[in-house]
């Protein structure tokens, strides 16, 4: 177990890269603290594996360091840094029995025969494949071979990070949630750090207690699920997290009210002169239909999903989803769009501006 | 649905019937009809049965020769195989080398039977060949025209030469379909160099290096031009191959009889070793198929 600290850390891939667009890591600097679970979320391409193989030591990156609890291990192979890594496709050793598999990080750091059984057993139950311990591991299904390799990233106590890289890809719906929640009960029990990378939102927001979002080599936002919810501080974040994602507007700022192509719309905190590109984000669950107030809008269609309707609508060739209650009756002339204003984000740059105290 | 029958479709069938019987049966019922029969020329034939197979099979000449055989493709096995694989592990794995790597291994295959017998047995001469010459002038005993030793490991070190790199490019394949996640799930779980080969690279490669071995000891055991150019079989008969023998009695004898009785009862050994190697081989697939 171990406090991650990242040290200007950027990779590239290029032997000598030019620009910051050569690099599949921007520069960053982050700690990420002792027995906490993190999800890296982010599209696919954004950096996400590479930061992961920095950290177990597959990849070294071409500046910065990395630390464990303070101590450089920049340049220390994977096997010194201790670190258990389950990969996208699972890994396994065809020609051993599920239990020589389990066994093999154990016996390969010279633990005693009564202690690796122990620990199979209990690894085993985990990933619940005690019946077919004894099974070669060639004639396995992708989903077996899947959990072996989790239960070879499990198998040993000491490590000072467990890192799954989208480890659940290849697992049918309904052990994925199963083996979740058995990785969160594990990490309850044991307060490993752990660093699960996923494109899944929901994946992400369930495992997590704090979420790094990625997004084109850069970390945008470390939060808590509510905090990536609430005030997303990148557009990104906004669009990426939610179904559908966060209402991105242009918008001409003045004080507490936000300019939209003519309509003016009341925000919660007053603002200062902002440079750039300025865009306001509103999520679609704080966005109302109405007759009377707000943006005047073209309904283009209304999706029922069940738990709750979405209205897709348009404002000046901008798309806006709302979210309304599925008890809620959509008339004909509720044909305006109104938002709570506490609730919307400011942005400069797609990047949050924090306004003052209206 | 009711399938439709149409018996006119083997017409289509002839012509590649035809081919098969012209190429291969044809020929082939020859030498049987030649292994049941004597002749005394004038192209008149007397009913032999089986005497030329019971001949054959207590000939010491032929055991001897399938001795020889045996021990020739055993021994090629043994450097070929491991050779291969040594030389496929250190073969660079991207990049320019990589390729040309693989033209350099390449070369060797390329070049036909009888001009690498040629190009051995001129290196090998004590006389004229660098080969020959220098270990001579190493004080090295060696002529492999007068020595068993030396004619055996001229022929071996020759067959390696040619055909290490056939094993070697299989294995090669073989290693690049392994996929990264391996190599670093292995450095993740602390495993040696050795458990790496053991357990990764060697069950990855099992498929293409069953594949190698039938190959090479397919052709190992019907070796004979460059034999045939370097050692002519000899000296005295020490590298007379089941080939070799068989020509020499053919062609060289005009035993047509006990020749033919010889190729058949050669290629039913063939015959034989292959159905194991593919119903072993086709037994791999059907475990590995069924993830």
């Amino acid at each position: 177990m171990a406090r991650i600290t990242l040290d200007h850390l950027a990779h590239s891939y290029l032997a000598r890269p030019k620009g910051e667009d050569d690099y599949a890591l921007k520069e960053m600097n982050h700690e990420w603290g002792d027995g906490e679970a993190y999800a890296l979320l982010g599209s696919s391409g954004c950096g996400k594996t590479t930061l992961l193989n920095i950290i177990s030591g597959l990849l070294r990156p071409s500046a910065g360091r990395v630390l464990f609890d303070g101590r450089d291990v920049t340049d220390q192979p994977t096997t010194a840094r201790n670190i258990a890594q389950v990969f996208q496709f699972p890994v396994v050793y065809d020609t051993m029995t599920v239990r020589e598999n389990l066994a093999f990080p154990l016996k390969n750091r010279g633990a005693d025969a009564a202690y690796v059984a122990k620990r199979v057993q209990a690894i085993a139950s985990v990933i619940g494949m005690e019946a077919a311990l004894d099974r070669k591991a060639r004639g396995l299904t992708a989903d077996a071979k899947q959990k072996i390799s989790l239960g070879r990233g499990m198998v040993r106590e000491d490590v000072n990070a467990l890192l799954f890289d989208e480890p659940l890809t290849v697992i049918d719906p309904h052990m994925k949630w199963e083996l979740r929640t058995q990785l969160k009960s594990l990490h309850r029990e044991f307060g490993h750090t752990m660093i699960y990378v996923t494109h899944d939102q929901t994946e992400a927001l369930t495992f997590a207690d704090k979420v790094v979002v990625m997004y084109d080599g850069r970390v945008v936002q470390i939060g808590t699920p509510e905090e990536l919810f609430e005030t997303p501080a990148h557009t990104f974040v906004g669009y990426f997290i939610g179904s559908p994602g966060m209402n991105i507007l242009p918008a001409k700022i003045e004080g507490d009210r936000a300019l939209i192509n003519g309509s003016s719309v009341a925000l919660g905190r007053h603002y200062g002169p902002l440079a750039g590109d300025v865009t306001i984000g509103v999520r679609p669950e704080y966005a109302r239909l109405s007759a009377t107030e707000g943006l005047p809008v073209r309904i283009a269609r209304v999706e029922d999903v069940g738990r709750h309707k979405i209205v897709r609508a348009e404002f000046f060739g901008n798309d806006i989803n709302i979210i309304a209650r599925e008890d809620e009756a959509i008339g004909a002339d509720m044909t305006r769009v109104a938002f709570d204003a506490s609730r919307i984000n400011v942005y400069a740059d797609d990047w949050r501006v924090e306004g003052e105290a209206a | 649905m009711e399938k439709t029958t149409n018996q006119k479709a083997w017409f289509l069938v002839l012509p590649v019937l035809a081919l098969v019987a012209f190429s291969a049966v044809i020929p082939l019922m020859t030498v049987v009809n030649y292994s049941v029969q004597d002749t005394f020329g004038n192209n008149q034939f007397f009913w032999a049965g089986l005497e030329w197979f019971r001949e054959m099979l207590s000939s010491e000449r032929m055991w001897n020769a399938l001795w020889r055989q045996l021990v020739f493709s055993a021994i090629i096995l043994a450097i070929e195989v491991p050779l291969g694989i040594f030389v496929a592990l250190n073969m660079p794995k991207r990049g320019v080398w990589a390729s040309t790597c693989l033209v350099l291994m390449a070369l060797p295959l390329l070049i036909p039977w009888n001009v690498v017998g040629t190009i051995w047995q001129i290196f090998g001469r004590v006389d004229i060949g660098l080969l020959g010459y220098t270990l001579e002038a190493l004080g090295i005993d060696y002529n492999y025209t007068q020595d068993i030793f030396s004619a055996w490991a001229t022929v071996i070190v020759m067959d390696v030469w040619h055909w290490t790199s056939l094993v070697a490019l299989l294995a090669y394949a073989g290693l690049q379909s392994i996929p990264d996640a391996y190599y670093q799930a292995a450095k993740i779980d602390q495993a040696s160099r050795w458990a790496v080969f053991r357990y990764i690279e060697l069950p990855k490669m099992s498929g293409v290096l069953m594949i190698a071995i039938l190959l090479r000891f397919m052709d190992s055991f019907m070796i004979y031009t460059e034999p045939f150019v370097v050692t002519g079989g000899g000296p005295g008969n020490a590298t007379t191959f089941l080939s070799i023998d068989l020509v020499k009695m053919a062609l060289g004898q005009f035993d047509l009889g006990p020749a033919a009785a010889f190729s058949i009862m050669y290629f039913l050994v063939i015959l034989l070793i292959s159905w194991v190697f593919y119903t072993v081989m086709t037994n791999l697939d059907r475990r590995e198929g069924h993830r």
